[in-house]
C-alpha cells in the first residue's frame, strides 16, 4: 500500500449540537478503513453553549492529535458564525461544508454583540470553495431536528476517502436502534443536497 | 534501543482487539486489566472520565469521594490492604490531596498504589496551569508520562509494577491533551484475579508515621530514588528513536507527538518515566546528537534536571513558551526560527482569520438553568459576591458580572469570611461579601469553611445552589443526590440540616426561578448581621433533562427595553429591523420555559405557553 498522507478533518459547532457524535462516527470509519486515527475534543466548561471544536486526523501512522491552523482539508461547521471562525484553518483549497443555521452566542442574545447578517455572503467571498446546507430543514425532514449531525456527515460525505457504505455502517452501530432507517434517510438527505450544491 | 514504531497494526501475531478510546477511558481500561480492585477520585476537569469509564467494569470498586484528600487517603488504606488501588484527580485537586500525598510517599504500598493527575495546560477548564510534575520531585516519587491513548496500557502496567518493586505510590501524569484525546488501543486481559484479602497487616514501622519511624522512612525513601533512577536507566518506558543525528530532542507526554511531527526525521528520547532521569541513557544520547533540544510544555522540569545532571541543553525554555499548550505548529516555528533543521515546512506558515468581528461565543448558563434567577437577583443589588468553582463561576462573565471574586474549590466562604471581619460595619449592603457556592463544592470543602463562618461568627450570607448534580463536569453523583457512582442508592445529605447542626441559625430554603422572592430573601438575610444561609434549591435542568414549552412574547407588548436580555438566556436575541427600534425575539427550540425572562419584563410582553403571569409558570 502506497503512503496515504495525513487527512485533517476540524469539526466546530456549538455546545448540544452533536459535534462529538460526528467525530466519533468519522474515527470509527478510518478505524475500519485500517487507518491510524487521533481525536481530539476539549470538554469540561467549553462544552456550556461556547463554541465546540473536534480535531480528526487519519493516515499511515498520525502523532499529534491537533491539528495545525493552515493544514485543514475538510471543515465541518455545524453553524455559520463557527464555520466562518475557522475558515482560516483551511489548507489553500481546502473545503468547508456548512450548516446555515444561526445559533445566538450568550453575548448576542445580552445584545453585547451583533450577529452577522450578513454570514453567509461573507463566507462565500472569503473562501473559494463551500458548501452550505440548512442541516436543520434537512433533519427534520428526515425525522428529528436532533439528526441534524448525521445530516452533517451525509453531506461532507463525498469530499472523504471513505466509501459511503462503509460510513452508513459505522451510523448504524452508533445510533439507537430505533432511529437507524431516520438516521440513514438524514445522512442521505445530507449526500443528496451537497452533491446538487 | 528500540526502534520508533511503525502503523499500529504492523507485526506478524494474531491482531489483537482495537478500538479507538479517550486517553482516560484507555486509563480505566489498562487500571481494570492490571488489577485494580478499587478506585476512588472527585471528579475535575480533565480527569473525569476516567471512574465514569472504570466503573463499568465488573470487579472494581468504584466511587466518588466528597473531595480528592477522602479519595487519596481511602486509596492508601486500600492499598495497605493489599489491593491495587488508583486515585484520579485534576491537576489542583493534588494540591487538596496533598498531605496525604506526601505522606504517602513515606509509608509506601502493599498493593500498588497509583495517583492520576490530570494536568490542564491552557486552562481550558481550569483556575491554573501548574505543572504537577513538580509534585513527584517534591514528594519523591516516581513519574510516569503516557504520550497517546495506545500508550496509557503499557505505561499504567508498569506504573504498578514500580509501585510494588519499589515500594511507592507512583503519580501518573496527564495532561488535557493526552486525557482527552482519542487514538487506537489494543485491548488486554484482566489480570488473574488476587485472592480475597482477609488480614490487615500490622507494621507500625511503616504505617505509623510518627517521628521516631518517619525518620528511617525518610532515608528510605532518599535510596528508593536512588534505585529507581538506576532503574529508569533500562525501563521500556524510555525509548530512543535515533535517526538524524545533526537534532537531538528530549521530550515526553503529548509533547512528543507535536515534536515528532515538526521534525519527521530528528532523533528523539521519549521518556515515559520522567521522574527520577536515567543519567546514562541521557548522556549517551547526547554524545550521539550534535544539538539538543528540551521541548515540554509548562515548566522546565526535565530541562533543569538536564542541566543539574550536567548534560548540555542547546534550546529549551528559552525558545519555547512556559505558558500554554504546545501545537506542532508551534514547535515547527519555534525551533526552526532558532535555526534547528529538518523543519516539516507545511506546519510553518501562520495562519489569519478571514473574517472579522464575529460575536464571541464564550460559554454560558444553560437556557432554564437554576442558578440564573440568583445572579439576576445579586445583580439587581449590586451584591458584592465571593464566588466558587462550578458552572455559576459563568456568572462572572457578561450580562451578569455577579461574581466579583473566585479561587479555589470552598474558598467562596471562607474568603467572605476573612472580608466580613474587616470590613467596617458602617460599609454599605453593596460591599459586604455574599458567599456562593453549589451543592457538591460544599461538600467537597465548602462546609469547613462554613463551619468557621459559625464558629468564628461572621455576619456572612452563604447561598449554596443546591442543582443536585456536579454539573460542571457533567453531571456527577454526589452526597446530595441520593445516588452512588455505581447507581445504588445512597443517603443523601440533608442540606438545612446540615448546615444548622454546624451552627447556622438562619437556614432558608428558596426556589430559585421566583426572582421576586429570591431577591426579598437575600436582602432580609443581609439585613440580618448574622451567620446566614439561603439554599436556592432546583435540580440541574440539563442533568435531570428538564425541558419546558417555549415561552413567546408579544411584539406589540415588547418595548425594546431590553430589561428582559439581563436574564442572558441565548434564548433571547434583538431582532434587528431595520428603521424601527429593536424588539426581543424568543427562540422557542432553544428556551427552557424557566420564565426568569418573564419576570423581568415591565409590560408583561413574554408569556408562558397558557399561563398569564410568568411567576407560576413552574
Amino acid at each position: 500500500m502506497s503512503a496515504r498522507p495525513t487527512f485533517n478533518i476540524l469539526i466546530s459547532g456549538v455546545g448540544g449540537q452533536g459535534v462529538v457524535l460526528a467525530s466519533y462516527v468519522l474515527s470509527r470509519v478510518a478505524l475500519a478503513e485500517g487507518y491510524d486515527v487521533k481525536q481530539s475534543e476539549v470538554h469540561g466548561m467549553a462544552q456550556r453553549g461556547g463554541c465546540v471544536t473536534g480535531h480528526l486526523r487519519f493516515g499511515d501512522r498520525v502523532y499529534s492529535s491537533l491539528i495545525t491552523p493552515g493544514t485543514v482539508d475538510v471543515l465541518l461547521s455545524f453553524e455559520a458564525v463557527e464555520a466562518a471562525r475557522y475558515l482560516h484553518w483551511l489548507r489553500p483549497g481546502g473545503l468547508v461544508v456548512y450548516s446555515t443555521v444561526r445559533l445566538n452566542s450568550s453575548t448576542v442574545s445580552a445584545g453585547l454583540a451583533e450577529y452577522p447578517a450578513d454570514i453567509t455572503a461573507r463566507i462565500a467571498a472569503a473562501w473559494p470553495n463551500v458548501r452550505a446546507l440548512d442541516a436543520n430543514a434537512l433533519a427534520k425532514q428526515a425525522g428529528t431536528v436532533k439528526a441534524v449531525n448525521v445530516v452533517m456527515l451525509g453531506a461532507v460525505a463525498a469530499a472523504l476517502p471513505f466509501p459511503a457504505e462503509a460510513m452508513e455502517a459505522v451510523i448504524r452501530r452508533s445510533v439507537p436502534a430505533k432511529t437507524v432507517d431516520l438516521n440513514l434517510e438524514a445522512f442521505r438527505l445530507g449526500r443528496t443536497v451537497a452533491a446538487c450544491s | 534501543m528500540a526502534t520508533r514504531p511503525t502503523t499500529p497494526a504492523a507485526g506478524g501475531r494474531v491482531a489483537p482487539a482495537r478500538e479507538i478510546m479517550s486517553g482516560n477511558e484507555a486509563i480505566a481500561r489498562a487500571a481494570w486489566e492490571a488489577g485494580v480492585r478499587f478506585a476512588s477520585a472527585y471528579p475535575g476537569t480533565p480527569s473525569t472520565e476516567i471512574l465514569e469509564a472504570l466503573s463499568r467494569y465488573d470487579d472494581v470498586y468504584c466511587e466518588w469521594a466528597p473531595n480528592e484528600k477522602v479519595a487519596m487517603e481511602a486509596a492508601t488504606g486500600a492499598s495497605l490492604a493489599g489491593a491495587r488501588a488508583l486515585v484520579c484527580m485534576k491537576h489542583v485537586g493534588l494540591n487538596v490531596a496533598a498531605d496525604p500525598f506526601f505522606s504517602a510517599s513515606h509509608v509506601g504500598v502493599k498493593g500498588g498504589l497509583v495517583v492520576v493527575s490530570a494536568d490542564d495546560p491552557a486552562m481550558h477548564s481550569s483556575q491554573d496551569e501548574q505543572d504537577n510534575r513538580q509534585y513527584a520531585r517534591f514528594a519523591k516519587m516516581p513519574l510516569v508520562e503516557a504520550a497517546e491513548a495506545g500508550e496509557m496500557g503499557a505505561c499504567l502496567s508498569a506504573a504498578y509494577e514500580l509501585s510494588e518493586r519499589f515500594d511507592t505510590p507512583v503519580l501518573f501524569r496527564t495532561t488535557t491533551r493526552t486525557s482527552h484525546s482519542q487514538g487506537i488501543v489494543e485491548l488486554g486481559e484482566r489480570r488473574a484475579a488476587a485472592p480475597p484479602i482477609l488480614t490487615l497487616d500490622r507494621d507500625p514501622a511503616k504505617h505509623i508515621m510518627m517521628p521516631h519511624n518517619a525518620r528511617p522512612r525518610h532515608a528510605f525513601v532518599e535510596q528508593r530514588l536512588l534505585d529507581l533512577a538506576a532503574h529508569a536507566e533500562a525501563s521500556a518506558l524510555n525509548r530512543v528513536e535515533l535517526d538524524d543525528v545533526r537534532v537531538g530532542i528530549v521530550t515526553s507526554g503529548a509533547a512528543y507527538g507535536y515534536a515528532r511531527e515538526a521534525f519527521p526525521a530528528a532523533s528523539i528520547l521519549k521518556l515515559g518515566l520522567t521522574y527520577p532521569l536515567p543519567r546514562g541513557l541521557l548522556v549517551a544520547f547526547r554524545a550521539r546528537v550534535d544539538k539538543l533540544y528540551v521541548v515540554e510544555e509548562l515548566d522546565p522540569f526535565l530541562e533543569e534536571q538536564l542541566r543539574l545532571l550536567g548534560i548540555a541543553v542547546d534550546g529549551g525554555k528559552d525558545l519555547l513558551p512556559l505558558c500554554g499548550e504546545f501545537t506542532p505548529g508551534l514547535v515547527a516555528r519555534t525551533l526552526s526560527a532558532a535555526g534547528v533543521p529538518g523543519v516539516d515546512e507545511t506546519l510553518l506558515p501562520v495562519s489569519e482569520p478571514l473574517i472579522g468581528e464575529l460575536p464571541d461565543r464564550p460559554p454560558t448558563l444553560c437556557p432554564g438553568c437554576s442558578h440564573r434567577g440568583v445572579f439576576v437577583a445579586l445583580r439587581k443589588m449590586r451584591a458584592f459576591v465571593s464566588g466558587d468553582i462550578g458552572c455559576y463561576s459563568l456568572a462572572a462573565l457578561p450580562p451578569f458580572e455577579a461574581m466579583h471574586c473566585s479561587t479555589c474549590m470552598g474558598a467562596g466562604i471562607s474568603m467572605a469570611h476573612g472580608m466580613a471581619k474587616v470590613v467596617d460595619e458602617k460599609a454599605d449592603s453593596r460591599n459586604r461579601a455574599i458567599a456562593i457556592i453549589g451543592d457538591s463544592t460544599f461538600f467537597h470543602s465548602g462546609m469547613t469553611s462554613l463551619l468557621n463562618v459559625a464558629y468564628n461568627q461572621s455576619d456572612v450570607l452563604t447561598i449554596i445552589l443546591d442543582n443536585r448534580t456536579t454539573a460542571m463536569t457533567g453531571g456527577q453523583e454526589n452526597p446530595g443526590t441520593g445516588r452512588a457512582l455505581s447507581g445504588q442508592a445512597a443517603p443523601a445529605v440533608d442540606l438545612p440540616a446540615l448546615c444548622r447542626a454546624l451552627g447556622i441559625r438562619r437556614v432558608t430554603t428558596i426556589d430559585p426561578y421566583d426572582v421576586g422572592q429570591t431577591e426579598a430573601v437575600l436582602r432580609e438575610e443581609l439585613a440580618a448581621r448574622e451567620p446566614s444561609v439561603v439554599i436556592a434549591s432546583a435540580p440541574c435542568v440539563l442533568q435531570y433533562k428538564i425541558s419546558g414549552e417555549g415561552w413567546s412574547i408579544d411584539s406589540e407588548l415588547c418595548t425594546g427595553c431590553k430589561a428582559c436580555l439581563r436574564a442572558g438566556c441565548t434564548a433571547l436575541s434583538l431582532n434587528g429591523e431595520t428603521g424601527a427600534r429593536a424588539k426581543v425575539a424568543i427562540d422557542a427550540a432553544v428556551c427552557n420555559g424557566c420564565g426568569v425572562c418573564a419576570q423581568l419584563c415591565k409590560t408583561h410582553a413574554i408569556a408562558g405557553p397558557g399561563v398569564a403571569d410568568g411567576k407560576e409558570a413552574r
